[in-house]
């Protein structure tokens, strides 16, 4: 299954971006938004606001009806955004509008629709529209045959998770079959805001590193961060920072979408401070 | 027992495991203990004597006379899942998988329900071995099946009502697999039917392959031979494969699976997967879904609330494709004639879900004639239903409804 896969001969945007900030010797920041949440016209200024408040790198979530990993605070995001009428169509627009910031656009998505889609079609269609990559938490590498092949074709990165309850064994096989970066569930639990950051995280990223080895992928961390101090306290040890439901939740509490954009900004600013004073 | 369907939990194309890695250590801490206990005698012996002392089995097959005559003179047995303690086949699952939480040092035990049949038997297992037990139950759900919310509460059981998404039954699991990957360190989640990722669907079969077991030594027992067909309702599916997997080995059986057609297949208000909807991925595993051009789960309907789920289990999926099962939708009013039927000419109220099944004798009796036999699994008893069929009939008055 892994070893004999081919790798995209350029460097994808998300591998540039991850490049960048590991030259300046911080941690990258990752935000993420659902396509279509609030409309799809919005997201693309929520977008906006936050890479102009310093994400490097955005995951575009793709709305789906039963998210089984994301904790309140994202449902509702996810839920107004097929309530807007959001389609895979819209969601390749908004990477486009993403990748026009010049961030990196990556695209976040539960399994079944992007099988729905056509597998090897969604993988053309989002390189084609500028997408570096793509995040799928509910497709397991033994699932992911197909999947392999349709990257590969397409020269996207490929982002499974790993998890605090991951074996060792299954470290090493989830890390092979990631390209552009590991994505380390901080805790054993649903996306969400929290208090602290898990004490599980670090450990996790050490692991991961052990099984990725000395020149290996960089090893990014998500779930439970939404704090500047939180992110700086991440930075310490992993090479990118993300974030979602504190976005989502700024939009959500916004009177208005332009006090949403100044909060979002703002906030993204306090993390990409964070990510910078590791 | 049913061959297995290996490490990766496929059946055909279908089945395998689409869950989120933080539970991939739970999965196999499940399918380890489940393969480990399922050959040990001693497990084996617990669990059958449970099943003998404290569910009833093995349940009746019964001879139905005068139902018969309603379905083109065949021969109708039931299979009598009805009479087992807490009123249907749930409780042969939840006994199974509650004694391997046990075994498994586990402590808590979460499920998710729909109508409360399952909720009720894990609630009820809860109890006997001394579990906690916290049930999923969409907020809808609880409105319209209130005395099973009371009656999980009487046995000890934490009920949660869901007020996310549709608030039914499907919300109700994805709020379970939430609280699992937060607490799998004390906590089995206790899937009520043979869906979700491996090895749900096989493990969940096992523990109900005692129906089949059962019903094709009984019918061989009282009529001398294999019956033409076997008859069960699907929503996931549990009592159907029970029923199934013990003459999936015998070519002239045919097996017919009933679906909830609601308002018909043609409408968008059924919970048909398998005749109406399409191969996705759903909940874990790879299967026929409700769903939209754009892979969103579409809501589903049934009068029954047992077999109000848009999806179904993997080895149905499988079956329907191979061809050794059909699968066919019974639509709401056709299941309630049958209910009707059953009440009138056995004595036997059904549960609205096994309604479906006693509908499609019917019609596989109008087919297949007066020397045909068919088992019809009778998955469970109508108490549950009363209120919903006897709104349906009229048969409640305006003064009754307020005294």
């Amino acid at each position: 299954m892994s070893g004999e896969r081919t790798a995209p001969e350029q460097a994808t945007t998300l591998q540039t971006k991850l490049g960048e900030a590991k030259a300046a010797g911080r941690a990258a920041l990752i935000g993420y938004l659902p396509a279509g949440f609030p409309d799809v016209d919005a997201s693309i200024k929520v977008i906006q606001a936050m890479v102009a408040g310093g994400c490097d790198i955005v995951e575009v979530g793709l709305p789906y009806s039963d998210p089984t990993m994301d904790g309140p605070t994202i449902q509702r995001a996810a839920d107004r955004a097929l309530a807007a009428g959001t389609t895979p169509k819209d969601v390749l627009r908004v990477v486009s509008a993403t990748a026009e910031t010049g961030a990196a656009a990556l695209v976040m998505s539960y399994w079944n629709p992007i099988d729905r889609y056509g597998v090897h079609r969604f993988a053309a269609d989002l390189a084609e529209a500028g997408g570096a990559g793509v995040i799928t938490p509910d497709l397991l590498p033994e699932e992911a045959g197909e999947w392999f092949e349709a990257t590969d074709e397409a020269g996207l990165d490929r982002v499974f998770l790993v998890a605090p309850s991951s074996t060792d064994r299954r470290l090493r096989l989830t890390t092979d079959a990631c390209r552009g970066f590991v994505y380390a569930a901080s805790l054993m639990g649903v996306t969400g805001t929290r208090e602290q950051v898990a004490d599980t995280a670090e450990r996790l990223v050490r692991r991961t590193r052990e099984a990725t080895g000395e020149d290996g992928l960089p090893v990014c961390v998500g779930l439970g961060i939404s704090t500047g101090a939180q992110a700086a306290e991440v930075a310490g040890y992993a090479d990118g920072v993300i974030v979602g439901a504190g976005f989502c939740q700024r939009i959500l509490d916004a009177p208005d979408l332009d006090a949403g954009l100044t909060a979002v900004r703002g906030f993204a600013e306090e993390l990409a401070l964070g990510v910078r004073s590791r | 027992m049913p061959s297995s369907p290996g490490e990766s939990g496929h059946f055909g194309r279908y089945g395998g495991r689409f869950s989120p890695e933080a539970l991939v250590a739970a999965l196999d801490e499940v399918a380890d203990g489940w393969a480990k206990a399922k050959n040990d005698p001693d497990f084996q012996t617990e669990l059958r004597r449970l099943l003998r002392d404290y569910t009833g089995r093995p349940s009746p097959l019964s001879e139905a006379a005068r139902f018969s005559a309603e379905c083109g003179g065949a021969r109708v047995l039931l299979k009598r899942e009805d009479l087992n303690h807490t009123g249907s086949h749930k409780i042969n699952n939840v006994l199974g998988q509650a004694l391997l939480t046990k075994r498994m040092g586990k402590t808590r035990v979460i499920a998710e329900t729909g109508a409360g049949q399952h909720g009720v038997a894990t609630a009820t297992a809860c109890a006997l071995l001394g579990l906690d037990c916290v049930i999923y139950m969409g907020e809808e759900d609880t409105r319209r099946q209130a005395l099973n919310v009371a009656r999980m509460r009487m046995l000890g059981a934490e009920v949660i009502g869901v007020t996310i998404g549709s608030r039914t039954l499907k919300d109700a699991i994805n709020e379970a697999f939430r609280d699992w990957v937060a607490n799998v360190d004390h906590t089995h989640y206790l899937l009520g039917t043979v869906a979700g990722p491996h090895p749900f669907p096989s493990m969940v079969r096992d523990l109900h392959y005692i129906i089949g077991e059962e019903a094709r030594s009984q019918v061989l027992e009282l009529t001398g031979r294999l019956p033409d067909a076997v008859a069960a309702c699907v929503g996931g599916g549990s009592n159907a494969i029970g029923i199934f997997a013990a003459f999936i080995p015998d070519p002239e059986v045919r097996l017919y699976g009933f679906e909830a057609g609601g308002d018909g297949v043609d409408t968008d208000r059924h919970a048909a997967s398998i005749t109406g909807g399409s191969p996705g991925v759903f909940q874990g595993t790879r299967t026929y879904v409700l769903q939209d051009e754009h892979g969103q789960t579409v809501p589903s309907h049934s009068i029954s609330a047992g077999l109000d789920y848009p999806a179904v289990g993997p080895e149905h999926a499988a079956l329907a494709d191979s061809g050794r099962a059909s699968y066919v939708a019974i639509p709401d009013d056709e299941a309630m004639e049958a209910f009707r039927l059953l009440c009138r000419r056995e004595g036997i109220i059904p549960a609205i879900e096994s309604a479906h099944a006693l509908a499609g004798a019917r019609r596989i009796g109008a087919e297949l004639g007066p020397d045909a036999v068919i088992v019809v699994n009778l998955s469970g008893r109508g108490d549950k239903d009363v209120k919903t069929a006897a709104t349906y009939f009229g048969f409640v008055d305006e003064q009754g409804e307020q005294e």
